[in-house]
């Protein structure tokens, strides 16, 4: 039974950390380049743009949640088991994420890529 | 992939890693906090190493959202992971722990996952912001000069 918690407690954090990171990259996309529009307009500018657009609070909400997803995994399970299972099936689910939600071109390259970091987490906390 | 844009994608790297184990260093001085004493968090930001973590994981937040807004999701996420690598050297030739072998081979997919990306383009698609896109590419050069 602990065993599930704790599976189910990966599966929140891996979902609510895509989902942060593919809203968050789908705000800034639409903020536009912050160095330009920083230059162009001033931080201020920057800054309240980036507060206005639904998509980044929406995505602060969602890794909030995976924060404190987190904790409560580690709770139920171990350190050495919750936080590289999350952390290389999130690199995987954010390269579907990405090429469903966001459109972005997943190529071969990208894929190993991803492929690449992932088992090289999961090898890191072998 | 200008020398600026370079430097952001450090900057993740190095503000994540050195953030996190500064948090991680500072919470152990604090030592443990229950749910009774939660006043006990709220002190801990008094500590050096924690509100310098702090610090370092806001600039994380910034250059991250920074990179987010040139370049693809797949990009950032696997070209910023070098941190990784940077906290086991740290832990071999810094703190001198035993690194396995099975550990320098995740140093080295990881490594390889970072070459395979770099080598490609940071953004395959436009901007969603028509402001951005409807600038034509002579004018938003001089801004990056």
């Amino acid at each position: 039974m602990k065993q599930l918690y704790t599976w189910c407690a990966i599966a929140v954090i891996v979902f609510a950390s895509t989902s942060g990171d593919v809203l968050l990259a789908r705000a800034m996309k639409q903020v536009g380049d912050v160095g330009e529009l920083w230059q162009k307009h001033g931080l201020f500018a920057v800054v309240a743009r980036m507060l206005g657009n639904p998509f980044f609070l929406s995505g602060i909400l969602a890794m909030t949640l995976a924060f404190y997803s987190l904790l409560f995994g580690l709770s139920w399970g171990d350190v050495s088991l919750i936080a590289p299972a999350s952390a290389s099936l999130t690199f995987v689910a954010n390269a579907i994420a990405a090429k469903l939600f966001l459109h972005e071109k997943v190529d071969h390259r990208r894929w190993l890529a991803a492929l690449c970091v992932a088992g090289g987490v999961m090898l890191l906390a072998a | 992939m200008t020398f600026r844009k370079y430097l952001v994608l450090a900057c993740v790297t190095l503000c994540a890693s050195i953030g996190d184990s500064l948090l991680a260093h500072g919470m152990k001085q604090v030592g443990n906090v229950s749910l009774n004493h939660l006043g006990t968090v709220i002190l801990a930001v008094t500590n050096p190493s924690v509100a310098f973590g702090i610090l370092l994981l806001l600039g994380f937040f910034a250059s991250y959202t920074t990179a987010l807004s040139w370049a693809d999701l797949t990009y950032v996420l696997p070209a910023t992971s070098l941190g990784y690598v940077l906290l086991t050297l740290i832990a071999r030739f810094y703190l001198h722990e035993n690194v396995t072998l099975t550990r320098w081979l995740g140093v080295l997919l990881i490594s390889a996952g970072v070459g395979f990306v770099t080598q490609g383009p940071e953004r395959t698609h436009h901007s969603l912001n028509p402001e951005i896109d409807s600038q034509p590419e002579a004018a938003t050069s001089n801004i990056r000069r």
